[in-house]
Order: structure tokens, then sequence, then C-alpha cells
């Protein structure tokens, strides 16, 4: 019987056959904190009496959730991790270097075949670059900073086969959030997605990370892409580290096998308050907004600033709205200055908030008023999530969010390109 | 490990953010001060009618979400020991073990809001002294079984110091 991508990389990190179910202690490649839950890490390792960190080129801190610090005991918790950074050696990714995800991927840190843990559940996104990568609790980031091991149950995986091609106007956002109806929150609990077909194929690895990402919106501890000629081609412009690719054995056994036809997708809008309640666009449209958000670790990246910037380009946001723009890194927020989307979308009237991960978790640089609907290209529209319990989040694809933006209603983003 | 308390009952889909919302946990390592905060957002009043021992009863997926270990530390904080669920996020599920919070897999629709429950580890089940209903519970890894009964990870590890017992 053949294997997963998710039970391979177990089997290589653990140095012997495992199967699904199975309790295992592995290797980890990396271990990344932000600054949301290292704190605390570095409080459990020091209770624990930590005297050392397993390998401090593989441990990565980022200050990315609440950057720059709205307040002096953020700014104190932010001094806590660079002093015990500057300790051990660990690299610390500053202020406006971008959002945790982007970095490990974008800067060449995760290739394919690596196991992967960080203290953040977005920390799935690196299955687009064929990693095992998942979200821990700070306690277990403590676990292995010391020891670089950690216990892991093996998962069975779901294949989903996404066939057709994608239609004008439906981006990997859409898809993400129609298999997030179709398996709904909890729909992939304990399990491993593995992504397949000619859409997945098609897609760029920036453009895969957006789907991989949100992997955990249906519980799912993982979403991989098998890496192909794009993926190590990417990986290779980044860096000269070997790896061994991991891929699927064509016999694998999964937990279900899902074909998804995308050829007849429209775009997708999460209403508030869940992840899993999606709806064509079409039965959205004429919402009123307040706020639009571009950015996360989901839809921060260049092909989302790019479609931002086709739709914005010489037209103006409605004056009922507020357009928030937070790049996923800083190399992302030159690319995008380099290309002229920035102008195209300041003189628009969006506004530009630092690299990171802008109002997404509801600390600082754009929290919506009461009553206000948020249309926003992130992964969580939780009743909350940005601040104001009385706002409501919905989500969609940045030309979405970009069309609506334009509008002051949510809108069809189809009418705004080709 | 036998726990007994008193039930407050939640629905389906609890994430994080609603156990603790990101706008407290990012500027405290004070538990005591999250814990005035913890189920805000789906229930102001609940920080002020917990007490010490009580349980949460939900429905699926409890849990889901960030992975913010304040979650579990903020409920302990407030006094919750125990959450019973039909399901459980799975970076949750850890992080509640890793902090001694028990957590239980089993159908809550059973138990109501003020109902008195018994949970127990070792018999593997879950008693609702208010209505008479005994469920069984499954077993939970050893490994786990291990981190919960040395009180969480970090006092299991000041004793076994890694995880080769798995």
């Amino acid at each position: 019987m053949g294997k997963t991508m998710a039970e391979k990389v177990f089997e290589r990190k653990a140095g012997r056959p495992v199967r699904p179910g199975e309790i295992v202690v592995a290797s980890v490649d990396w271990a990344m904190g932000q600054d949301g839950t290292t704190p605390l890490a570095i409080q459990s390792f020091e209770e624990m009496e930590g005297k050392q960190v397993f390998n401090p080129e593989r441990v990565v801190f980022v200050i990315d959730h609440n950057a720059p610090s709205p307040l002096e005991a953020v700014s104190r918790l932010h001094d806590f991790m660079r002093s015990f950074a500057r300790k051990f050696g660990i690299r610390i990714f500053e202020v406006g270097e971008g959002v945790c995800h982007e970095l490990m991927m974008s800067r060449g840190l995760v290739v394919p075949g690596d196991l992967v843990v960080g203290a953040d559940s977005h920390t799935c996104t690196y299955g687009a670059v064929g990693a095992f990568s998942t979200g821990v609790g700070s306690t277990e980031l403590a676990v292995v900073m010391m020891t670089g091991k950690l216990w892991f149950k093996v998962p069975e995986s779901i294949r989903l086969n996404l066939l057709g091609t994608l239609p004008q106007g439906v981006y990997a956002k859409d898809v993400i959030l129609h298999i997030a109806s179709i398996l709904g929150a909890d729909g992939a609990t304990y399990k491993a997605l593995e992504f397949h077909g000619p859409v997945i194929e098609a897609l760029s690895v920036e453009e895969r990370a957006t789907i991989t990402n949100m992997a955990v919106e249906v519980g799912a501890k993982a979403g991989l892409v098998p890496p192909d000629a794009k993926t190590i081609r990417w990986v290779r412009e980044r860096t000269d580290r070997s790896f061994e690719p991991v891929v699927p054995d064509f016999d694998a056994s999964y937990a279900r096998v899902i074909d998804v036809d995308c050829s007849v997708l429209v775009p997708q809008v999460a209403f508030p308050h869940q992840v899993d309640n999606v709806r064509p666009v079409t039965e959205a449209e004429g919402v009123p907004i307040q706020e639009a958000f571009v950015g996360t670790c989901t839809n921060g990246r260049v092909p989302d600033l790019a479609v931002v910037a086709s739709i914005l380009k010489g037209r103006r946001v409605h004056p009922g709205v507020r357009l928030i723009v937070a790049p996923a890194s800083r190399e992302t927020f030159l690319s995008a200055l380099e290309k002229g989307w920035v102008e195209d979308i300041v003189k628009a009237g969006g506004v530009f908030v630092p690299p990171g991960c802008g109002p997404c978790v509801g600390t600082h640089q754009g929290i919506p008023g009461d009553g206000w609907n948020v249309i926003s290209t992130a992964n969580r529209n939780f009743r909350g999530r940005m601040g104001n319990r009385e706002s409501s989040i919905y989500l969609a694809s940045p030309a979405t969010v970009a069309a609506s933006a334009i509008e002051g209603k949510i809108t069809d983003p189809r009418k705004y390109l080709g | 490990m036998r726990l007994e308390g008193r039930v407050h009952r939640f629905g389906d889909d609890i994430n994080t953010d609603y156990i603790i919302s990101g706008k407290y946990k990012f500027k405290t390592l004070d538990m005591q001060e999250l814990a005035r905060h913890v189920m805000e957002d789906i229930d102001p009043d609940f920080a002020q009618r917990v007490r010490p021992g009580d349980f949460i009863a939900a429905g699926k997926n409890f849990g889901c979400g960030s992975s913010r270990e304040q979650a579990p530390r903020a409920l302990l904080a407030a006094g919750v020991r125990g959450i019973l669920a039909k399901s459980f996020a799975r970076i949750f599920f850890r992080n509640a073990i890793n902090c001694g919070l028990f957590v239980v897999e089993c159908d809550t629709d059973a138990f109501g809001t003020g109902d008195e429950v018994v949970v127990d580890l070792e018999k593997g089940e879950v008693k609702n002294l208010s209505s008479g209903v005994t469920l069984s519970i499954p077993p939970l890894p050893q490994v786990m079984i291990d981190i919960l009964r040395e009180g969480g990870l970090v006092s299991y590890f000041k004793k076994y110091g890694s995880f080769e017992r798995v």
C-alpha cells in the first residue's frame, strides 16, 4: 500500500515506517514563533529551566502581529523576545519585515520535505512548497526549541482533486472558500489535506499558499501540494540548501477523495461569523461596507496586490469606505512600489499600513466601528476578530475586496476585469 | 484523575478568539488579567459567573482557530477545570492537555447549564449527576495521560526531559 505525503514526511523524520493514527516522535527542521505566542514560549522555556536551543539557526522569531507596537506593554514583550533571541543567537525578523508565514517561504527557509512547527495556526501555509507544517502552542514551541523534537499523531489525509480551469474573476481564495463550504469548519479535524489536479498545478506558489494557508479553517493539521518543477524552481531561486522532495505514492490510501469542479465556480464570500458560511458573491451583492482590507498570510502577496491595483487604477474608493492594505512582506511592498501598484492604490484612496498582519487580529491599524461591515482578504471572520464584536466580517478574494471598496457595497469583481 | 463541577453550556465552533480576544492576549502574560475577559465576545458576563472548578460543555469543534495557548490558560485562570465537547480542534486539544486542562470528547447533548458532572479519566467515564446520564469517553494517547497526570507539559518535561518515553 502506498503512502500519502504526510505519511512520507513523518516516516523520514521519525526514521521508521509509520501508519496513520500512530504516535511518533519526530525531528523538526524549523521552529517558528510570532509576537503573540513567543513571549509565552520563552516563559515556558524558562520554567522548564531550558539552558540551550537545539539549533539556533533553525529557530525563527517574527514580530508581525502587533507591529510597530501600539502600546508600551507590547513593546516590553517585543523586547523580551529580542533579548532571548540575542542570548541564544536566534534569527529575529523585525517590525516591518513582514508576516511570519510569508517570510518562512519567501526567504527560502522552508524547503520541500521539511517538517515545520510554528506557534501560529497558519503555519500550515508551507505545504505550498511541499513541507509538512503545522501549528503548535507556546509550551510545545518551547520544548521544540530545547530538543528539536515533538510528538505527533500521524494524520490520515483527504485528497482534493481540483479539476477544470478557473474562470475569469475566480481565484485561489474562491477555491479554498468553496472547499470550506464543502468540508465545514471541522471537516478535516486531525487530518491533512493533499491538493491535486490541473487547477493547483496551474497556480503560482504564492497562489497555492492562499489555499494551504486556510487548511486550518477546516480543522486540518496541514495542507500539502505535491512539489512540481514550479515548486523546485521557486525554492531554488531562494536557497541553495539541499533537499529531497516528498511526493505521494500513486496508490496512497486516503480517508476521503473529493473532486471539485472549479470550472463552474463564481467568486465566493464567507458571511459572518463563520469561515464555512460561504455563498456565491451573487448572493452577497449590495451588502454595504465601511471597511475593506487587503493583506495577511492568506492574500497579501504580489499576485494579490497586482489584481487590487489593476482594479483600482484610475478609479476611486467609495467615500464611505476605509481601504487598508498591508503587504505580506517588505519585498512585496518594494515590488508593488516598483510596479506602480502602490501609486494606483493610494491615488484611488487606499491606505498602506506596514508589512505585517495589519488589522487582521484586532489589535491595531483598522479596528472597525460599531455596526460596520468589513470585507477582507483574511482567513477568519469570527465575531470580534478584528477587535470589535459589534462589527461583521466578510471574507473574499482581493479582486472582490477591491471591487467592493469602489462601490461601497459587496460587488462581483467580474465587471471590473478583462 | 477525577474532577467534579458545574456546567456552563455553549454551542458549536467556539473559537479561540472568543475564548480570549487578540486585543487582550497580545499585551500581557498575566493570565489573571486575561481571565477577566474570557469568552467576552460570545458571552460578556461569563467571566463574572464562572466559579472555580466549573466545566464548559459545548458542541462540535471547540477551540478552533488560532493556536494561542492563552486560550486554555485563561480558562484555567478563570477557574474552569474541564471542557466537555462533541469534538475539539486539534491545536486547542493539545494546548489544553499541555496546560493541565481536562478535555473530554463526548456527546454533550445531555449536558445543560447548571448540571453537576463528574469526570473520571481512570474509569473512562463522565457522569451527569443532575440527569443521571453516564457516558464512556474515548481513551487518550498515553503521552497525553502522562502529561495530564504531571499537571501539564512544563512539569512533564522537567521530570522526564524528553518524549523518549512515547
